[in-house]
């Protein structure tokens, strides 16, 4: 019994007892080529890294703190963008509580919907591959494409979607350039493109990971439908309810194709979201200090609602301890 | 009370199974009826898309809206592939083809590189950078779009192809390189090691050994690059100024800009170039399912 345990542990990647042979200064030779060959190996990502991410990251910080219209080199102001964008620029809080709204509006339907749609696409029917084709093809559609042809659907005069409203004797508004309905139109076509994509394909690769023999052990124990549901079913998928969620709600700030090239945040900014305006201060007005003065206000708040969520999930996730 | 007993001669233990099997059948119609009416509904846009596509522009403002065209206009199609010098959808076709094809390649090989260095090299400060790389997924590409502007516009690369080829040579993105690490993972590291011995070198063993082995994953990754690469919007509306270059998607925003005026697309035009350009998407997906949910799966959630 002893022996066993120490061999478990010897296999183990715990570098624990036996392993001690110490770990010198400086490393073997072999050692050191296959550590050269590994930097070497990833070195495409590391420049691709520093060149792309990193570095404009921190340009874009520094730029922040700067006027800077890309043809005369960028002039330091301090904290002026900042206090600009939370004193005085009207548009900014438009923006920003556009784009709370519209977190409000989509992410949790959109959730609901992916898990519904997974729970319906798991069961076993003819013809299923097919049905998670139709359910996922609007995910696939370029949002230009999608923009367009729901432009057409939601046309007030001619649209099919307002003829058909009319047959059931409601005169529907005109969808787009309405200040009350703009916001919502979006929102049924953001769920349309949504509901069936990838977060509903990571519920079903997590409905497909439950073991079948639990519910087989739950219908012995005359567990109802609902029973199983809750107690084995949303459990067990919570690790991917959450992980949808995170990405949801980070996508959900970051709207932005469809309602240009819909709405162009119209009509009287009712859909004039956080993207729009960090848009059109960058690359419409050129004004790149305040643009990524908003870039970076943006990435604060991006950054502390994962760190929120990352926290909060200890409530509410379950993971399967080994075993 | 009269009820109508359905077999008067059977038992009721017969009569409730019988009663528990409509049941059953009964719950499996209604999941039938529900699947189907919601693939209708998304599936809807589509048909109404093509539908239009195909009808002549008088027959647009009809109202109410016929279903199916009168007669269908295939020429709406050909019309908007060859629109005007450069402008047209063949132009658009052959951009997005090009910037799609190249930057598909260098993603896939330098992923592997990647890949490929993160799975099987032991050196100081992995696991941190493996860290760093995966921690870019949730930056938003706001972030370092102005940056980017301003490098590309010192590089003299705006209004070129090259800002959104270039960078994918560079890695392929924390995703792609999450999936390639993961599948060299499972391969067995004695292959590796017994080419070693034999004197193979570790660019011999990537080239010849792993990537002949790596089918799926490739398959996964190219699906997925291309869906990106093709849809991809925001960065070609902010590299590409000159309508001859526009991809696919820059181009059918650009053609919807301009509607109305003369000489230009009606709607059932930019329907006919809205189903152009979900095609290949479509085409693709419909091919390499598979591999498309599983690469979801092999995110790493374990049900």
């Amino acid at each position: 019994m002893a022996t066993n345990s120490r061999q478990v542990g010897m296999g183990g990647t715990g570098s624990i007892g036996q392993q001690a042979t110490p770990y010198r200064l400086g490393m073997s030779r072999r050692r050191w080529l296959e550590a050269t060959q590994g930097y070497l190996f990833i070195m495409p990502w590391l420049i691709g890294f520093l060149a792309f991410t990193l570095g404009p990251m921190l340009a874009s910080f520094y730029y922040s703190f700067t006027l800077y219209n890309v043809q005369t080199s960028p002039r330091f102001t301090g904290l002026y963008n900042y206090d600009y964008a939370f004193t005085q620029d009207p548009l900014f809080w438009v923006s920003v509580k556009r784009t709370l709204v519209w977190s409000i509006m989509t992410v949790f339907p959109s959730l609901i919907g992916a898990l519904f749609a997974a729970l319906l696409l798991n069961q076993k029917l003819r013809g299923m591959s097919f049905y998670r084709t139709f359910f996922f093809l609007p995910h696939l559609t370029p949002v230009v494409a999608a923009a367009i042809l729901w432009t057409w659907i939601l046309q007030p005069d001619i649209g099919i979607f307002n003829t058909a409203l009319a047959k059931i004797g409601i005169r529907g508004p005109n969808w787009l350039q309405d200040i009350h309905w703009s916001m919502p139109a979006l929102a049924m076509i953001a769920l349309w493109t949504t509901i069936g994509g990838n977060k509903m394909l990571i519920f079903l690769a997590g409905l497909q990971g439950i073991p079948e023999s639990l519910y087989e052990a739950a219908e012995i124990d005359g567990a109802t439908r609902s029973q199983k549901f809750f107690a084995i079913t949303l459990p067990l998928i919570s690790p991917a309810m959450f992980f949808n969620l995170i990405l949801g709600v980070i996508s959900s700030f970051q709207v932005f194709g469809m309602a240009f090239v819909t709405t162009k945040g119209g009509p009287a900014y009712a859909t004039y979201f956080y993207a729009l305006h960090l848009y059109q201060q960058a690359f419409v007005s050129f004004d790149m200090g305040y643009g990524s003065a908003l870039a970076w206000i943006f990435f604060a708040a991006v950054l502390l609602l994962t760190l929120l969520q990352l926290w909060l999930q200890k409530r509410w996730v379950y993971y399967e301890s080994a075993v | 009370m009269q009820a109508t007993v359905p077999n008067p001669t059977s038992t009721p233990a017969q009569r409730a199974n019988m009663l528990h099997r409509a049941g059953a059948n009964f719950n499996r119609l209604v999941l039938y009826v529900i699947t189907i009416v919601l693939s209708l509904l998304f599936l809807f846009p589509f048909f109404w898309t093509v539908t239009t596509s195909l009808k002549k522009s008088v027959e647009l403002i009809k109202f109410p809206p016929t279903i199916l065209p009168e007669t269908p206009q295939w020429e709406n199609y050909t019309q908007i592939w060859g629109l005007g010098a450069g402008i047209n959808f063949g132009q658009f076709f052959l951009n997005s083809a090009i910037i799609t094809g190249l930057a598909l390649v260098g993603q896939i090989i330098s992923a592997f590189l990647v890949g490929y260095g993160f799975a099987r090299f032991r050196f100081p400060g992995r696991e941190v950078l493996f860290a760093a790389c995966l921690s870019t997924l949730i930056l938003p590409p706001h972030v370092t779009i102005i940056p980017l502007f301003v490098l590309f516009r010192s590089l003299h690369w705006i209004d070129t192809f090259l800002p959104l080829i270039v960078p994918s040579f560079f890695g392929g993105g924390a995703f792609t390189i999450f999936l390639v690490r993961q599948f060299i993972m499972t391969l067995p590291i004695e292959i590796d090691e017994a080419a070693l011995m034999d004197g193979a070198s570790r660019l011999g063993i990537l080239f010849r050994i792993i990537l002949p082995n790596s089918g799926p994953v490739i398959a996964t990754v190219a699906i997925f690059g291309f869906i990106g690469h093709w849809n991809q919007f925001l960065e070609p509306l902010i590299f590409l100024n000159s309508a001859r270059k526009y991809t696919v998607p820059l181009g059918l925003w650009f053609l919807r800009a301009q509607e109305g005026q003369a000489g230009l697309p009606k709607d059932n035009l930019l329907m006919a170039g809205s189903v152009l350009a979900t095609l290949p998407i479509i085409i693709i997906f419909f091919f390499a399912q598979k591999y498309f949910v599983r690469g979801i799966a092999m995110t790493g959630l374990k049900g």
